[in-house]
């Protein structure tokens, strides 16, 4: 099976994120960068896919040259071929988005290479949250769509994808190509080997230069929402707290 | 200026607790453009009434039940609510930022070549077609102020964010049946829903959540923490650290990447407090940390804390309760 993936580099943030002075962006003097862990997991799903029937892995990212750090790591967990839409560094929304992933797809099967079976998304970016690229690209190719899959299982035909709706299994049939966008949870995901790193620092990473397009939903500012709760208060330490936190679950109402 | 809302239907066919605080969003959003909230849902034929008396408190005159099949389809739904957009000449659709309204209003954005702004907590119209709004980032962790510029405004609302409020003045719904065009294609995705449900008390609804982060120390720890869960008819909630090791399911995750929770009480052991862990308990109404290390962050989130080793706190608090 042919697959591509599509990952998004983002700043690792740990215990607080800093918005820079101008309000614009997230503050990353201080920070790595990473992909999303549905992203993650999606290599990892392809990956093991690709391991039990053979074909290959394409990941995919739209972002700064630095991008190109995120291809090696997925490169790293076992993916084949690596592509870098190189942007200047500027946001792009999500129809952009789509629309170069869409470009990508589309140049591949003119190009005489084997297509794509399966285009992999994580189901929302860490960043900008759209829980949108995936479903645009499945229309732009006309193909189907499944979101927030937690399990995909061969069938004849293609795909059973499946997620938990209030409680409740739910699953799609879904003929290939398709679209599917994961989430965390669907499996775990591997940690690279030293061959793996070693072979992902030599790949080439092939470039293109998509046109970035504005669109409707702007940006005016970021901001950090405003902190409700005070420092706690507190009980105790070890076990002479244990009555003050008894009174506490009775006064909140939830003893049995 | 008519704004149209998803709702799904929850547990006996009454609408989900998400979609009536998406309904209070779409309510204001319609008011700042001089118009009225409707609600759409997406039920068979036969199936019981919709829940109309419940969504007129919330101020809906109109309510669409839309006939698109058996099951849930999200290109279907979709596709039944763009039409209906036109022919009801909305301005607007509204869904909570759920699995299925996500999905649905992706699906929507892409049919009608429209921007949408998920997961909002505030939306109103400046102008015509201009909409001032405030979404959520990094999962809630951050805020974003946007402007969104659309023929047609469409908006997933951050429902853990934002409460449900009925209406001042409540109005007499009606219920019109409404038949889209489907396409063969909007049909291709379609669930298919196996009859059981997961056991136990559900994470995401239960009224006491306990927590364990990496404090726990390792698989073998957790079972002190489900007999405290057990014995506050709650749920166990854990941290990513948790799963990635595999000590517990991934269902189990709180946070960005796994169940945001909203109990009475989250009672977080041996968990850091990283700001993707928060983003998940985001409208927990009391937070406990039992933990080692007095400056951890989840310190300044908490309500309350017991400075303290959990391995020695959580058999005393179990202790004391079965002695009561
Ligand atoms: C994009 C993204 C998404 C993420 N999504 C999630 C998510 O959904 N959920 C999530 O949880 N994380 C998520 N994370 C990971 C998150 O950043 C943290 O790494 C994780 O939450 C830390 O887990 P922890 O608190 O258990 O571990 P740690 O940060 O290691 O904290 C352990 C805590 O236990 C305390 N402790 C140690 N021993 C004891 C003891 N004996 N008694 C009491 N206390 C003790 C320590 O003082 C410390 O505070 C995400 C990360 C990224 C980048
Ligand atoms: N810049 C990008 N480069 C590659 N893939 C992306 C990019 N932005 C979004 N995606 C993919 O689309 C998914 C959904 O993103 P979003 O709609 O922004 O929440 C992500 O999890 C990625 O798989």
């Amino acid at each position: 099976m042919e697959i591509a993936v599509f990952v998004k580099r983002v700043p690792m943030v740990g215990g607080k994120v800093v918005v820079t002075a101008d309000g614009q962006d997230v503050d990353t003097r201080m920070s790595g960068f990473t992909v999303s862990p549905h992203e993650e997991c999606a290599v990892e799903e392809a990956v093991q896919i690709v391991e039990r029937e053979g074909g290959s892995v394409t990941v995919v990212t739209l972002g700064p040259p630095e991008a190109a750090d995120q291809l090696r790591d997925m490169l790293a967990l076992g993916a084949q071929h690596a592509l870098l839409l190189e942007t200047d560094g500027r946001e792009w929304g999500p129809i952009a988005t789509a629309a170069a992933i869409a470009d990508v797809a589309r140049h591949r099967a003119d190009s005489g290479a084997a297509p794509f079976d399966l285009l992999l998304f994580g189901n929302e970016s860490a960043d900008t949250g759209g829980f949108q690229v995936g479903v645009r690209v499945a229309h732009a190719l006309g193909l189907p769509a499944a979101t927030g899959i937690k399990r995909l299982e061969r069938t004849d035909g293609g795909l059973r994808a499946s997620r938990e709706y209030r409680g409740v299994q739910e699953s799609y049939d879904l003929p290939l190509p398709a679209v599917v966008s994961v989430k965390e949870g669907i499996n775990l995901p591997r940690y690279p080997s030293l061959p793996g790193r070693l072979r992902a620092k030599r790949a080439a990473i092939d470039t293109v230069t998509p046109q970035w397009q504005a669109e409707g939903l702007r940006k005016i500012g970021l901001r950090v929402p405003q902190e409700t709760r005070k420092r706690a208060e507190v009980l105790g330490t070890g076990t002479a707290a244990v009555p003050a936190l008894v009174a506490l679950l009775d006064e909140l109402g939830v003893l049995p | 200026m008519t704004v149209l809302c998803l709702i799904e239907l929850g547990d006996g066919g009454a609408a989900a607790d998400a979609s009536l605080r998406a309904l209070t969003l779409a309510r204001a959003l319609a008011g700042s453009g001089g118009g009225e909230v409707a609600a759409v849902l997406f039920a068979p034929a036969d199936a019981a009434g919709p829940p109309a008396a419940e969504l007129g408190a919330f101020g809906v005159r109109d309510v669409y039940a839309v006939q698109a099949g058996d099951g849930y389809a999200p290109a279907a739904w979709a596709r039944g609510l763009a039409e209906l957009a036109v022919s009801a000449a909305a301005a607007g659709v509204v869904a909570a930022a759920t699995d299925r309204g996500s999905e649905v209003l992706a699906h929507l954005g892409a049919i009608t070549g429209q921007p949408v702004a998920a997961s909002c907590i505030a939306a109103r119209w400046t102008s015509p077609g201009l909409c001032e709004l405030v979404r959520h980032r990094w999962a809630g962790s951050l805020l974003e102020d946007a402007a969104l510029e659309a023929t047609l405004t469409l908006l997933t609302v951050a429902s853990d964010a934002v409460p449900a409020e009925p209406a001042a003045s409540p109005a007499d719904a009606e219920v019109h049946s409404f038949c889209p065009d489907l396409a063969d294609t909007d049909l291709v995705v379609r669930a298919a829903e196996s009859a059981q449900r997961s056991g136990g008390v559900s994470l995401a609804t239960a009224r006491v959540v306990v927590g364990g982060g990496r404090g726990v120390g390792g698989p073998e720890g957790f079972e002190v923490l489900e007999e405290l869960a057990g014995l506050l008819g709650g749920a166990l909630g854990v941290s990513r650290v948790v799963t990635s090791q595999g000590w517990r399911p991934h269902r189990q995750q709180v946070g960005q990447t796994g169940t945001k929770i909203s109990p009475e009480l989250y009672l977080a052991c041996g968990i850091s407090g990283a700001i993707q862990h928060m983003a998940g308990c985001l409208s927990a109404k009391h937070i406990v940390a039992v933990n080692t290390d007095p400056d951890a962050p989840i310190i300044a989130h908490a309500d309350y804390a017991v400075i303290g080793d959990l391995s020695q706190v959580i058999p005393a608090l179990v202790e004391a309760i079965r002695a009561r």
